[in-house]
């Protein structure tokens, strides 16, 4: 049995010598992130040496199994990884975030070994980056309702329909997607999870601007797109309770929203912005305000931290939903007292402009389940009202 | 590991629970109140307590007293307050021993500790003397009369005040405007000359006192960690007591929330339970959501109490500004959704409401903590 203690010091020992020192500061731009992807391209050789060697390590997937590039850790080892690397202020190597935690952890638990071999190497390798097909136009928050056909010819299907709101399309490689492939049974009970390769003929997709200017989302557009049968995750008719799972995924992705690297707090942003009077904020309302987010958004991190550690040493979590609910209000709430205490400077609209972050924040309570979802999950599953 | 409790803190918690469930909550409330008892506790309560230890836990081992940590009281100050147990705990077993254990003399704690300990002695603090805390706000004097000094004032809010055999007094002992160092802490046997009080009710049906001082003779023995250093103390000393407070507004909040939701999925209109509603769903979903942030602000300031730091006071007072918030929301939905019989006297919701908005005055409540936040934080 490895020590775990060793396998600290060689996990220090290593990072050392591969992680370069640029790659230890926080990233300050988007270009600075590598996604992984048919169409992606390094920053720096810094980050070429960093990522690769991350790959080579299995590291970008820690626990999965070796034999898939995958690290091989225990979660113990995992977590021993997570605290040297945030020793460090590492970067994530690849950012993307519907592969390697979404659609990966998902194949790991319900996919075919065909499908195991096929994708998750190059998933490890950043050489295909994901996107996921959830919501449609008519099915939003009731995402069961979901109308995109798969019709059944044999050894594969033909998919026609519409998705929105699918980040990144345009950027990506392949699509999870959620499709009907049972018409006559209840809505919860005929839905399959799909992959396929966004060059298929018949894929169509258009980025939507917001009202933030930038277009992180998209529309996908699915016209007789044939879809092998092979590359259905889990059975057949059986993808809800996949997507169930992906979904409590994503909010926890969403709920750690507010937690990126930034260099000041928001009162000594308001302090810079707005001065002090006899060591106080000049302005009292917003000195209130600012408190009282603070004192919140500290309540939020350390509830994270207790979840997480209550999960690892009884197993049992249920607060995903609420997490995301708190997170992203909080953070929405962030960006009104950002906009307060800039005022008429938070109004211009430049490249480094206070209002675009102000306004996509506003997605934050929408995107993977609104707040008011969230709230009912919460009333229904943690509080068995019903 | 800093957000779980560890063994010991579990045990103690568990025994809490079990014990108080058999021994507390609010029909011993009810009869104490209606029962115009004029200690204001059971006695059969705190000497089950005094069995359990529970007077012992913060006093350290050389003084007879267990040496736990404020993590291990702090579980019993939550399950306190979903008891509504009311016992000289908080005053004697907290403030007194913490005020003696951090700035006594080796005199001092040998005089008083092991009786504390034993659950025969009583302390409490007497400090606020305007009806909102402010701490720095004093106009009790200290006069020095040879070696020794004449102390007067009124001091209002006492809690326990009129059950307990000594007084923690802040007092001014120089005329220097600036209170940082011209406040000073006298230990004061209510049994001195020249010591009136007064028990005040209130709305919780609590303790709580108004005491006069006229001239009471105090000996340079009865100082509390050198003159002028009060100031100092204090504000350790209250970090302590608003945490403890949030410990206890939390078990107020989870308790009040228990009973509501249960209500909810019993109370039955229109045909059809009330929590079938969305509209009292969101509520309860969103107070539930506070309830677990509170519990980690809680847990985090009391362990912040055992490895003292720079950031202790802050923690201190952002757990007693957010469980004041969050108390406050509890128990007024707590009322509002048990509807009209939520507002009898019969229907035991009415208690927790009533002794949060106690608990939360006490020592300063949202705003006063939420200010200090600023403070601490720098704007």
């Amino acid at each position: 049995m490895h020590d775990l203690n060793d396998f600290r010091l060689e996990t220090r020992d290593w990072l050392e010598n591969h992680c370069p020192q640029s790659m230890r500061i926080p990233v300050v731009e988007e270009k600075e992130k590598y996604y992984g992807g048919r169409r992606s391209s390094y920053y720096s050789d810094d980050q070429r040496t960093w990522v690769e060697s991350m790959i080579s390590k299995g590291w970008v997937a820690p626990t999965w199994p070796r034999e898939y590039g995958g690290g091989g850790l225990s979660k113990e080892q995992e977590q021993v990884l997570k605290e040297e690397l945030s020793a460090i202020k590492a970067r994530s190597p690849i950012f993307s975030s519907m592969g390697l935690s979404m659609i990966g952890p998902a194949i790991l638990e319900f996919g075919s070994e065909e499908l195991k071999r096929e994708h998750l190497p190059k998933m490890i390798r950043g050489e295909i980056r994901w996107c996921q097909g959830y919501s449609e136009p008519n099915s939003g928050s009731d995402l069961a309702g979901l109308q995109t056909r798969a019709e059944d010819f044999g050894d594969h299907f033909i998919v026609n329909g519409q998705k929105v709101w699918t980040s990144s399309a345009d950027k990506s490689d392949w699509m999870f997607c959620l499709v009907r492939t049972d018409f006559e049974s209840g809505k919860h009970f005929g839905i399959s999870l799909v992959l396929f390769d966004m060059e298929s003929t018949g894929v169509t997709v258009r980025p939507i601007k917001l009202i933030s200017g930038a277009s992180p989302f998209c529309e996908t557009y699915l016209d007789n797109v044939k879809v092998e049968k092979k590359q259905v995750v889990g059975e057949i008719n059986k993808g809800w309770t996949i997507a169930k799972y992906l979904l409590t995924h994503e909010r926890q992705n969403i709920g750690d929203i507010g937690n990126i690297a930034r260099t000041q707090t928001l009162s000594e942003e308001a302090v810079d912005s707005l001065g002090l009077r006899d060591g106080q904020l000049s302005d009292s309302s917003l000195r209130t305000e600012i408190a009282e987010w603070e004192i919140d958004y500290e309540c939020h991190q350390l509830t994270m931290e207790r979840v997480n550690l209550e999960i690892k040493s009884s197993g049992v979590g249920n607060t995903s939903a609420m997490l995301k609910y708190y997170g992203t209000e909080l953070n929405k709430r962030r960006h009104e007292l950002e906009m307060s205490i800039h005022g008429g400077a938070a109004l211009g609209w430049g490249e480094d402009s206070i209002a675009r972050p102000w306004l996509r924040s506003k997605g934050n309570s929408i995107e993977g389940g609104t707040s008011e979802i969230q709230l009912n999950i919460i009333s229904k599953r943690i509080l068995g009202l019903g | 590991m800093e957000l779980l409790l560890n063994q010991e803190e579990s045990m103690v918690r568990d025994s809490a629970i079990e014990f108080l469930n058999t021994h507390a909550g609010p029909s011993l409330h009810r009869e104490l109140r209606d029962g115009n008892s004029s200690r204001g506790y059971s006695d059969s309560l705190w000497d089950h307590m005094i069995d359990l230890g529970w007077p012992a836990v913060l006093v350290s081992e050389d003084y007879g007293g267990l040496g736990f940590s404020h993590v291990a009281m702090g579980q019993i100050s939550e399950q306190v307050g979903s008891f509504l147990a009311s016992s000289p705990l908080f005053a004697s077993s907290i403030l007194g021993v913490s005020v003696l254990e951090h700035s006594g003399t080796e005199q001092q704690k040998k005089d008083l500790l092991p009786s504390i300990a034993a659950g025969e002695l009583f302390l409490t603090l007497a400090i606020d003397e305007a009806p909102r805390h402010n701490p720095e706000l004093i106009n009790c004097k200290a006069e020095k009369n040879g070696s020794d000094y004449l102390l007067s004032g009124v001091k209002h809010y006492v809690v326990d005040g009129h059950i307990s055999d000594n007084l923690i007094v802040s007092a001014k002992t120089s005329n220097n405007q600036v209170t940082k160092n011209s406040t000073t802490l006298f230990i004061v046997p209510t049994a001195s000359e020249g010591v009136e009080i007064t028990r005040v009710p209130m709305v919780d049906s609590r303790n709580s006192s108004t005491v006069v001082l006229e001239n009471v003779l105090l000996g340079e023995h009865q100082i509390l960690g050198g003159v002028g250093n009060g100031h100092n103390i204090l504000s350790i000393i209250l970090d302590i007591a608003n945490t403890h407070l949030a410990a206890e507004l939390l078990g107020i909040s989870i308790e009040s929330f228990r009973r509501t939701l249960s209500y909810l999925k019993e109370r039955k209109q229109f045909g059809v339970n009330i929590g079938s509603f969305q509209a009292l769903q969101h509520r309860a979903a969103t107070l539930w959501s506070e309830i677990e942030l509170c519990k980690s602000i809680v847990l985090k300031a009391l362990r912040s109490l055992d490895e003292p730091s720079l950031s202790t006071p802050r923690l201190a007072s952002s757990a007693k500004a957010k469980t004041c918030r969050i108390a406050a929301l509890a128990t007024n939905e707590a009322v509002q959704m048990h509807g009209g019989i939520g507002m009898t006297d019969e229907f035991d919701i009415g208690f927790f409401l009533k002794r949060a908005r106690v608990a939360q005055l006490l020592f300063g409540d949202q705003r006063f903590h939420t200010k200090r936040f600023s403070e601490l934080s720098g704007f």
